[in-house]
């Protein structure tokens, strides 16, 4: 099959969107598909093989915070001629609401297109000012997939109509197979995310932390990612903040064998999640997870069968939950079990699956994905017979 | 006296152009839901041969088999107006009998039941799925002709009103879950 996939944000910038789509795209070549993903990126940031460039992206302030989109004549341009050149069978174009080249591939093409929607954004101004002009394109879709039961709910809300749940996903087995690091396990918790990010919640869990320790002398925190460390243990009384350790942006391989490494994996997110990928990631590295009750981590975790949930945002909730896991070797080993059982639907081979079948079911029967040419004037006037 | 004439031709050659645009759109939205219906139908006739598959294997049970075959059947020879409650009855004759783990075992058991049972399984997981594409399709049609500008200027032509597909598609579970 021919696939085209379009990425809305930047290639050279990492992120959840980017990271699944090259996941994706790499499954699907392996599995002896023909992939295609048009992304923005900068000319001179080199690109694997299958991404072609749409040019590079603008900040501009867009909905509360600085994003980095494409658009005017010349991406519209870029658009068309990939799709062009591609005659796919099928385009997957991820998160088309975005003013982004997400909204262009539905402007420019017709056929069997898909969509995957991955953020479950409060309704904002600009979308309802907007919807007149979103809805033409957005109708062009023939398949959604929403990337979990919460994403599909507020996309039904925002934009009617329905959704399949498709979650993203994660290569478990190289979780799995990683090296736990000795010097990272043995009474330690682990956090990965971006430290001056509330959202991602390590304040709740720093304001936790002096409780824990009460409970458990020995125990220490591994925090993995971007941010200022001097603020993040400012909170922190002196003599506790040398048992917090910071490993700063840390590679996948490292990400994985911490996982591995850790007693138990704390996420303390407060907020603006849709998926939880780092969750998956942690149940695929056998860590027993600790989390708050977000309803996207709550349907990660099988509503608590898979990992622990408390309060989100409550600072004794979270000792209380850290201590006892802590404490109890033998529901870290159940709950590591149960996990590494649950993770399982999340395998990239089971939901590579997934989503090819949706390719299947759009393109049974179904022409290629063209450029949409206007309809000739006298065809839709209704002067020239025509079977549809 | 010009300069009226002059607006109000303008006026009238964009309305036109909107009115024409509107029913490009309007044309695509019924391709659109023609493909996902075409589409539907394919993974039910899908359904119901893999079922009858199972069933003439004489690998289950013939009570099993019997009731299977009846429902695939009558959901394969259903008339239109009668396929939605045909192919629901096939759902839940199909949750009957794969109810318990021990059957779907039973079918893997089987010499090339490990291939059925993943053949039915893709289908029994693919019906949902078209049929959710295609009422998804049927809403933003109806959405749309609904609309005064439709109405009016009976833009959408002879069509008929688009109707959604109701029916049970609930899987059994023990065949359709992931591990």
């Amino acid at each position: 099959m021919k696939i085209g996939i379009v990425c809305p944000y930047s290639w050279d910038v990492p992120g959840g969107v980017q990271f699944h789509i090259r996941d994706l795209a790499e499954h699907l070549i392996r599995l002896g598909h023909e992939v295609s993903v048009l992304a923005p990126a900068d000319d001179e940031t080199p690109l694997p093989p299958y991404v072609v460039s749409a040019g590079r992206a603008v900040p501009v302030p867009y909905n509360g915070s600085v994003a980095r989109l494409n658009f005017g004549f010349l991406s519209a341009a870029r658009v068309r001629r990939w799709l062009h050149d591609g005659v796919f069978d099928v385009i997957h174009i991820h998160e088309p609401a975005s003013p982004s080249l997400g909204l262009l591939s539905c402007w420019a093409a017709q056929g069997p297109i898909v969509a995957t929607f991955h953020t479950s954004n409060p309704r904002s101004r600009a979308m309802i000012a907007a919807y007149p002009i979103l809805q033409p394109a957005l109708e062009k879709i023939s398949a959604r997939i929403a990337v979990s039961e919460y994403a599909r709910r507020t996309l039904v809300e925002h934009l009617g109509g329905d959704a399949v749940v498709i979650p993203n996903g994660v290569d478990v087995d190289f979780f799995a197979k990683a090296e736990p690091n000795p010097d990272w396990s043995g009474q330690t918790l682990g956090f990965i995310g971006r430290i001056d990010e509330p959202r991602k919640g390590l304040p709740v869990l720093m304001a936790a932390f002096p409780r824990i320790v009460e409970a458990c002398p020995d125990v220490r925190l591994l925090v993995a990612g971007r941010g200022d460390e001097e603020e993040a243990v400012a909170s922190l009384p002196a003599e506790l903040r040398e048992r917090v350790e910071f490993l700063g942006m840390v590679s996948d391989e490292d990400k994985a064998r911490l996982l591995r490494s850790v007693d138990v994996y704390v996420a303390p997110n407060t907020g603006g999640e849709s998926f939880g990928i780092i969750l998956v990631e942690a149940l695929s590295a056998g860590a027993a997870v600790l989390a708050s009750d977000l309803d996207a981590f709550a349907q990660v975790l099988d509503q608590g069968a898979a990992g622990e949930l408390f309060a989100g945002g409550d600072a004794d909730a979270l000792a209380a939950g850290a201590v006892a896991l802590l404490g109890d070797p033998r529901r870290r080993a159940e709950l590591s079990a149960r996990g590494s059982a649950h993770v399982r639907r999340f395998d990239w081979a089971t939901v590579g699956a997934d989503i090819l079948a949706v390719y299947e079911t759009v393109t049974d029967g179904a022409a290629a994905v063209a450029t949409d040419e206007r309809v000739p004037l006298r065809t839709r006037l209704g002067l020239t017979r025509d079977t549809s | 006296m010009i300069e009226t004439l002059v607006w109000t031709v303008l006026a009238l050659g964009a309305i036109g152009v909107y009115l024409s645009w509107t029913a490009g759109r309007l044309d695509r939205l019924h391709s659109r839901m023609d493909a996902a219906r075409a589409a539907l139908d394919a993974q039910l006739v899908r359904r119901a041969s893999v079922v009858i598959e199972v069933a003439t294997s004489g690998v289950l049970d013939p009570a099993s088999s019997i009731v299977l075959y009846e429902a695939a059947h009558a959901a394969r020879q259903a008339e239109e107006e009668h396929r939605e409650v045909a192919e629901s009855e096939l759902s839940q004759a199909l949750r009957a009998v794969f109810a318990d783990a021990d059957q779907v075992d039973v079918l893997k058991a089987a010499p090339g039941g490990e291939a059925a049972a993943e053949e039915l399984a893709a289908a029994v997981r693919r019906v949902p799925m078209a049929r959710r594409f295609h009422n998804d399709a049927v809403r933003a049609a109806r959405a749309l002709r609904r609309h005064r500008k439709v109405r009016w200027f009976r833009l959408a032509g002879h069509a008929p009103f688009p109707l959604a597909f109701e029916m049970d598609d609930e899987p059994p579970v023990d065949l359709a879950d992931r591990p």
